[in-house]
């Protein structure tokens, strides 16, 4: 079973459609039991670091999720929010994350953008790393909806799985051992997006 | 070479889709959910869900009915109708949708753009405006779906949208709407030739060159209701988003 992390942040309901549509049995939930019975996870979320964070402490999921993906190592997926929460820090709320994988988030750098606007907000085409089990069946430069003003940066560039364009080059996906993170949105993202999450569901 | 947005919108009433003509005579299409599940199988790039009737019959966004809809779609979402200030617009952020989309409620408050967009950028901000010729054939500004004249002219009215602080112009032919007889291109040269943000041009369209005498006359986007609700000109109801719709410039 797949469990949908609900942190109270955002509608949901799109990621639950796509599974169920993948045939996949998942479940929005903050229980947990059933965190802790998930065969794998997903960390969605649109909103504000801060706010995310704060809702992750208070409700106790923070210290549920520690335990599920560092110490059981269940396969996570984050989304959007989701995956900037894994990083170390945020420049939005200037908050701690998760403090899983080496990354920071940070805005993006309007200066080197020659004029273009955030939040970046768009289909945009990415550029993969063959070798990443998330992109296996999809074509070179597939294209995925974006909504974001923060993107991650990260340490060892390894562990970054896709790269997007936005004025400038950056890590719009991320692999660290079982944590997975993208910064678009697969479920509004029609077929590649699916095929990202059924690619995840059969790791 | 882009992809040239094409964009469904699809116009609810009380929890139906409908599909009206020059704003009048809504004819019933059907379920909403079904009309988007049939369109995240076709793949359009993008939805505008409108409330058309909200602002005018002054009735609460319906929330729960919204977010059922956005949670059935493979695809980014605007919604728009009866947006009155930014808790709305955030409760519709909330319920699962990327932009929004501003009309009536401008004439009385043109700082909700600023209000939102410094929030949610610029981008997920729409302003919309619905345009109808008087018997002079000089176009105007309406608002609360036709039915109250603001006394604006189009250009003046888009470039105080732009100075306010839209991510993007919707402009709605009332004229054209439900005709299948095309944009009115004119109108959409004279204002992308005067604002720079992108336009969405809308009300209208009945065939492909509809779209590409849009886009040359300067439109970003276009969007259509009747040409993808139904099967031809007078001919009943048929959910449909073509190939074709994937076209590129």
């Amino acid at each position: 079973m797949i469990a949908i992390v609900n942190y109270g942040l955002g509608n949901l309901t799109s990621i639950l459609n796509m599974c169920k549509h993948l045939g996949v049995d998942a479940v929005i939930t903050s229980d947990y039991e059933v965190l802790h019975s998930a065969r794998l996870l997903i960390l969605p979320g649109v909103g504000h670091f801060k706010k995310g964070m704060d809702n992750l402490i208070k409700t106790g999921l923070k210290e549920v999720l520690d335990t599920v993906v560092l110490q059981d190592k269940k396969p996570i997926l984050g989304i959007c929010l989701g995956a900037q929460l894994m990083t170390i820090h945020s420049e939005e709320g200037d908050v701690g994350g998760l403090q899983w994988v080496p990354a920071r988030t940070v805005r993006f750098d309007t200066e080197k953008m020659n004029g273009l606007k955030v939040p970046h907000m768009g289909w945009s085409d990415i550029q993969v790393q063959d070798q990443n089990p998330l992109w296996q069946g999809l074509p070179k430069d597939p294209r995925f909806y974006h909504v974001h003003t923060y993107h991650f940066v990260f340490e060892e560039p390894n562990q970054v799985s896709a790269t997007a364009k936005y004025g400038y080059e950056f890590a719009c996906a991320f692999q660290h051992e079982n944590i997975y993170g993208v910064q678009f949105h697969p479920e509004k993202s029609h077929k590649y997006g699916m095929k990202v999450l059924q690619n995840f569901f059969e790791l | 070479m882009g992809r040239v947005r094409i964009i469904p919108v699809l116009l609810l009433n009380k929890g139906g889709l409908y599909k009206t003509i020059q704003f009048q005579k809504p004819q019933y299409i059907g379920d909403p959910i079904n009309a988007v599940k049939i369109f995240n199988e076709k793949e359009a790039d993008e939805l505008i869900l409108l409330d058309y009737s909200a602002s005018k019959e002054k009735r609460p966004i319906d929330f729960k009915k919204i977010a059922e809809i956005a949670g059935e779609a493979f695809m980014p979402m605007a919604y728009g109708g009866g947006i009155r200030n930014f808790e709305d617009a955030q409760r519709v952020f909330d319920a699962g949708y990327e932009k929004i989309v501003l009309n009536s409620i401008l004439f009385d408050d043109l700082s909700l753009i600023d209000q939102i967009a410094a929030v949610y950028g610029a981008q997920a901000v729409v302003g919309s405006l619905d345009v109808k010729k008087n018997i002079w054939g000089k176009p105007q500004v309406f608002a609360a779906s036709g039915s109250r004249k603001t006394g604006y002219d189009p250009l003046d009215w888009c470039k105080k949208l732009e100075e306010n602080g839209v991510g993007e112009i919707m402009l709605n032919s009332i004229d054209q709407d439900g005709t299948w007889e095309g944009y009115d291109i004119k109108l959409i040269a004279t204002l992308t030739q005067a604002v720079n943000v992108p336009l969405i041009a809308c009300g209208g369209a009945g065939r492909f060159d509809d779209f590409r005498a849009a886009i040359g006359a300067g439109a970003s986007a276009v969007a259509a209701g009747s040409m993808f609700v139904y099967q031809k000109k007078g001919m009943g109801v048929l959910i449909s988003f073509p190939r074709e719709a994937l076209m590129r410039d």
